[in-house]
């Protein structure tokens, strides 16, 4: 499959994981370059609190300039976004992120389905979505969203995963370009131009 | 699949036909909430959506009401509670006499925690707590001061980690899975509908809350609405917004010096 389409150029990359996904990115940051020519939004299940420590926390893993997500904060290349807790984070026209307190989904807010389905209504076929780990099934309509928008679907290997329930039921509803482990992808995010 | 000019559509239908102005709310939530009220409501097509809604009124109030995010909850962000307890009721207490408005209130679950910390100060007695939406069903509900019991435990503990010492199930009375909040706190509330995008000030306040409303607006929108509540405020009054907002962006930002870490500014000019 892979080696019959042409990969459009990276505009956005977005991850999306919930629990057991930390782990991942404490060891996935420090393996990225410093001069990532996309931005980068992490949307992570986690506890509601106005505690911005774990930006902090994921910023010192990693030489990209990371912060929390304001409302209406223009997108910059090169930095990773993280959606604060308890907001769904939407991506607007103007390539400006929106923050929205509405109904959870799937259990979760943020939800990693509206962010990608968000995300993919900007950036379509620019979009690459990783799935990561997690006991949820949310993510998997969200890539669903980037797929048909033209855009690459991405999931932790479900064998290396702590819980690997979120990206196994992306890979049985959808057509996942690639299934990596923490080193794969890493070398794939870098590879990205 | 609802395109940009099919929303565009609807945004002029609402404006002409009934005076309601969504054209600057934040595109990427509005169109998310009329996609998904168009699949709870099992319209065919876009177009059905947009019929109903131009011929039938009593849909319009549907439409609004799901359109708009009226998701809120008592003494939310304890840490920001704690603060206004803290640092700003001990100098609204100074005053003779204290206004608050409460600008987007949804169903006034900030408002009844307003109410209990001013009453906890000693101060509700010469307070009146403006609370105001766009949207009248949800205003009925601030009358009523009835909400979920089941939400109760969840709001005592925000309660008690905003510095509350009381028992928290004082303030209301349990009835048949519901919890009515006590008549002292709700005469003092003033009920109100108030649009931001289109009302002016109506009063000069000494404290404006309207969190997590800004967020469903625009970047004109937004500069509108702080224009308007630079305008309501008295002389060094308190501007609350929510913890991921911020007037850093805005033409007023100047006016205004940010309290502590805590989305509180003070009107210095």
């Amino acid at each position: 499959m892979e080696e019959n389409h042409v990969d459009h150029t990276c505009e956005f990359l977005m991850i999306g994981g919930s629990a057991g996904s930390l782990e991942v990115l404490f060891r996935l940051l420090p393996l990225l370059r410093p001069d990532l020519p996309f931005p980068v939004a992490l949307v992570l299940h986690r506890r509601n609190s106005s505690d911005s420590s774990l930006a902090e926390l994921l910023g010192s893993k990693t030489l990209n300039p990371t912060q929390e997500v304001e409302d209406k904060e223009p997108i910059t290349p090169g930095t990773i976004y993280l959606a604060p807790a308890d907001y769904h984070l939407l991506i607007e026209q103007d390539r400006t992120f929106s923050l929205d307190y509405s109904e959870k989904i799937n259990f979760s807010r943020p939800s990693i389905d509206v962010s990608f389905e968000s995300a993919a209504e900007i950036y379509g076929p620019g979009l690459v979505g990783i799935l990561l780990s997690g006991a949820n099934e949310d993510g998997t309509g969200g890539l669903m969203a980037v797929k048909r928008a033209g855009g690459r679907a991405v999931v932790q290997n479900p064998d290396t995963a702590q819980m690997p329930f979120m990206p196994h039921y992306a890979l049985t509803h959808l057509a996942i370009d690639h299934v990596f482990d923490t080193i794969q992808m890493a070398a794939f995010i870098n590879s990205l131009v | 699949m609802i395109d940009e000019e099919d929303i565009d559509l609807l945004l002029n239908d609402l404006f002409d036909l009934y005076g309601y102005d969504f054209t600057r709310y934040s595109r990427a939530s509005l169109k998310r909430r009329i996609v998904r009220l168009c699949s709870l409501d099992k319209f065919p097509s876009f177009a059905e959506l947009r019929y109903r809604v131009r011929s039938d009124p009593q849909y319009l109030k549907r439409f609004v009401e799901e359109v708009t995010v009226n998701v809120t909850e008592m003494f939310r962000d304890p840490a920001f509670y704690k603060s206004v307890r803290e640092e700003v009721l001990p100098v609204l207490g100074t005053k003779p006499f204290i206004r608050i408005w409460h600008a987007g209130c949804s169903t006034g679950e900030e408002v009844y925690s307003m109410a209990i910390l001013l009453k906890e100060a000693n101060l509700l007695r010469r307070s009146l707590l403006y609370a105001t939406d766009l949207n009248p069903s949800v205003l009925e509900k601030v009358r009523k001061g009835i909400f979920p019991l089941a939400l109760m435990k969840q709001y005592s503990e925000s309660y008690i980690a905003s510095g509350g010492t009381h028992d928290f199930s004082s303030y209301y009375t349990a009835q048949y899975g519901q919890a009515k909040f006590d008549n002292e706190l709700s005469e003092k509330i003033i009920i109100s509908t108030h649009n931001l995008v289109s009302d002016s000030s109506f009063n000069e306040f000494d404290l404006i809350l309207c969190r997590n409303v800004l967020i469903y607006f625009d970047k004109d929108l937004q500069d509108r609405v702080l224009n308007l509540f630079d305008a309501s405020l008295g002389t060094l009054g308190y501007l609350a917004l929510g913890t991921k907002e911020t007037l850093k962006f805005s033409a007023v930002h100047n006016k205004f010096k940010q309290l502590n870490r805590e989305k509180i500014w003070k009107k210095i000019m």
